[in-house]
């Protein structure tokens, strides 16, 4: 029973303290306590919360690991040998559309992430004619739907009469990211007192040397945050890049394409390897956050 | 570039004809000013007097409208911040919250490339006894703390001339109280020209050497603590820096040495030494510790002033001191300070008193208690406060 309560208040989010001292009635005598409603529903709640939200992944991971023929769908048995000739089917177009993808990811990443900072320190810290009018539009392709965008987009460079291709992918990606990256950097630059970069240029620092000492540095958390944000997006975006992009094939596209035939299970074997890399990259940044804050309690 | 050498001594600071418009009100009309070289100069004034603005156009943090300011004799109106011999500690400090604290104070060194950055930080920290947490982050430190490392990260360049934006503000008064003494300590030790900006006037008076009260964005008075405090010529001056009871009447007869104010029926005498105008309508004041307390009229003296029987309608006792507020009809409300001699309060609340001043403690005023500049003064600084308000209220809608 007792063992029954605390894996509920484990699953309930309650501290070991509260769960004492629910146990322990005031005349300071313990009682054996009668589970509520509350107490089950909260766990069951919880799991079947964390079950829906975890199957695809599962059976992705799982799937990659499948003996599959052509369609990936029932199990045919545990075999490692997706993982090993990932790149060894059809002529290796799966992981040619995953290096397409990660190439589009970088390349607009940065360039969004460049114009997007530069963006949002000038609406934030100067004043200008249409400075909120633009400040406005940035945020229409966020509200605007993909298909809208898309469609757009592939129209003007068809009119314009260039060719789809890795550019216009990469275009309409930088094109998107701005938005969000304006977004996240602006509050940022917000949150920054102007007196540090007053402090930099009195202390004889050139606008140069302010910008990358002082301002740059406390406005990395934000820019990070963006430049993590875009590339997500990017590497995500299957509408947008469906519209403008000929003939290249991007992952999130091959997938869609391969899903009326049967995705083979190396695209489950990329689809898993991104979701181990991005689940250690998050575990790791925890650990050295509690790390360093240890460090600094200590020295406190 | 001057800017790679330590300055050898304080310079003297020149402001001419200085005028800052901001878009909607002027923060500063005409101001002229001249500190010299070593002094510790207080810029004391209410919040919105142009006192800040004057300090950051010093710094080059922003330009002036009109007017040339000089350092050490030459023009640095059109150079920028970083090319100045002048630092600032920051109201709010500044710290670079990114860098150690030994970091923040080698900055200023390395920017301008002067050899061995890192043992003259050290030493300034030693200066201002925070050596032993050189290599913790600013966040880590208490307010008096970090106000002493924005301290260090200034003098460690030794600016021609340090500027000091209000930056004990912040901190407890039991501290405040330590901060200024080792201000002074420190300046005196380095002999470098301070310019300290603040709106504690108590704060003013104890470190500086000379203090200029400022209004409306022009100086109002300037002079040593004590001439200010003893002889202010304007009503402004004689109510921000301490308190004063003020009294305005007709001049009615003029002598050499003095003037006789009849106001409200009875004649005030003050030395016309000290008196700003000698006839027509004419504002006389004296400080409250310098008012005595008397339970029956006292003897007729030609050296004392006395006001007729008032009544006393509050009295608060602050151990050093009792403060009474005596009405006296036509005379309004005068403020008594009186020193605890003997034991508690000389007069009890109600009880009648008559009211006396040695002639010699006296002063007459430019201008009168109530003109009409200080309904300007509101209308300037509501001014700023609803061109602020706008510039925050667009700031926060995006």
């Amino acid at each position: 029973m007792s063992g029954e309560v605390q894996a509920a208040a484990v699953l309930g989010g309650l501290s070991e303290n509260e769960q004492l001292d629910a146990n322990k009635p005031a005349g300071g005598r313990v009682r054996p306590r009668r589970l509520g409603l509350g107490d089950w529903l909260l766990p069951v709640y919880t799991v079947i919360a964390f079950v829906f939200l975890l199957i695809p992944i599962a059976y992705t991971f799982v799937f990659s690991f499948n003996d599959s023929i052509k369609s990936n769908i029932s199990w045919r048995g545990f075999t490692f040998d997706k993982w090993i000739n990932v790149c060894n089917v059809e002529g290796g177009a799966v992981c040619e559309a995953f290096a397409n993808s990660i190439v589009i990811g970088l390349v607009a990443t940065v360039a969004a992430t460049v114009l997007g900072t530069m963006i949002a320190i000038a609406i934030v810290r100067y004043r200008f004619r249409a400075r909120s009018a633009i400040s406005l539009l940035l945020f229409l392709p966020m509200a605007t739907p993909e298909v809208v965008l898309g469609a757009g987009l592939a129209a003007q460079f068809l009119a314009a009469g260039v060719a789809k291709d890795m550019t216009t992918i990469i275009l309409a990606h930088t094109m998107f990211c701005i938005s969000f990256v304006v977004v996240t950097v602006k509050a940022r630059v917000a949150s920054l007192d102007p007196a540090l970069e007053e402090a930099g240029r009195d202390l004889y620092g050139s606008p140069a040397q302010v910008f990358w000492r002082v301002t740059f540095p406390l406005l990395m958390p934000g820019i990070a945050a963006a430049a993590l944000l875009s590339f997500a997006l990017s590497f995500d975006d299957f509408i947008i890049t469906n519209f403008n992009s000929g003939s290249v094939s991007t992952f999130p596209k091959y997938i869609y394409i391969s899903a009326a035939r049967g995705i083979p299970a190396e695209a489950n074997v990329i689809a898993s390897a991104v979701f181990i890399i991005a689940l250690v990259l998050v575990v790791g940044a925890q650990v050295s956050r509690a790390a360093r804050q240890k460090r600094l309690a200590r020295l406190g | 570039m001057a800017i790679r050498e330590f300055a050898e001594r304080g310079a003297d600071l020149e402001l001419v004809g200085i005028q800052k418009r901001f878009p909607g009100f002027t923060a500063i009309e005409n101001l002229d000013l001249k500190i010299p070289a070593g002094s510790f100069f207080a810029l004391l004034g209410p919040s919105g007097c142009g006192k800040t603005t004057t300090l950051r156009l010093v710094a080059g943090l922003e330009e002036p409208t009109q007017g040339r300011i000089l350092i050490g004799g030459s023009d640095v109106t059109s150079t920028r911040a970083h090319e100045r011999p002048v630092n600032t500690v920051f109201q709010s400090y500044a710290l670079f919250p990114h860098m150690t604290i030994i970091e923040n104070v080698a900055f200023g060194l390395k920017r301008r490339k002067i050899a061995d950055p890192m043992a003259k930080a050290h030493e300034a920290l030693k200066l201002v006894e925070l050596d032993h947490i050189a290599q913790r982050k600013p966040q880590q430190l208490s307010g008096g703390q970090q106000q002493r490392v924005a301290l260090a990260r200034a003098i460690v360049n030794r600016p021609a001339l340090l500027l000091l934006d209000e930056p004990l503000g912040a901190l407890d008064l039991k501290l405040r109280r330590q901060m200024q003494l080792e201000l002074k300590a420190i300046q005196e030790e380095v002999g470098l020209t301070f310019l300290h900006v603040t709106h504690d006037q108590e704060e003013a008076m104890t470190m500086a050497d000379t203090v200029a009260v400022m209004n409306k964005g022009a100086i109002e008075q300037m002079g040593a603590p004590e001439e200010l405090y003893e002889l202010p010529r304007t009503a402004f001056v004689a109510n921000f820096l301490g308190q004063s009871n003020l009294f305005t009447g007709q001049v009615v007869s003029t002598t050499a040495d003095a003037i006789t104010v009849e106001s409200a029926g009875a004649r005030i005498v003050v030395p016309a030494a000290r008196a700003q105008r000698h006839q027509g309508e004419v504002t006389v004041g004296v400080r409250p510790e310098k008012v005595s307390l008397h339970r029956e009229a006292p003897a007729a003296d030609a050296n004392r002033n006395v006001l007729a029987p008032g009544r006393v309608v509050d009295v608060s006792f602050s151990g050093v001191s009792t403060q009474y507020l005596v009405e006296i009809p036509g005379h309004g409300t005068v403020m008594v300070f009186a020193q605890n001699i003997g034991f508690g309060p000389v007069a009890g609340l109600g009880s009648e008193v008559w009211i006396s001043w040695a002639v010699e403690h006296g002063f007459g005023l430019e201008d009168g208690p109530d003109e009409t500049r200080f309904q300007d003064d509101a209308s300037t600084t509501s001014l700023a406060a609803l061109h602020r308000e706008a510039l925050v209220s667009e700031l926060e809608e995006h």
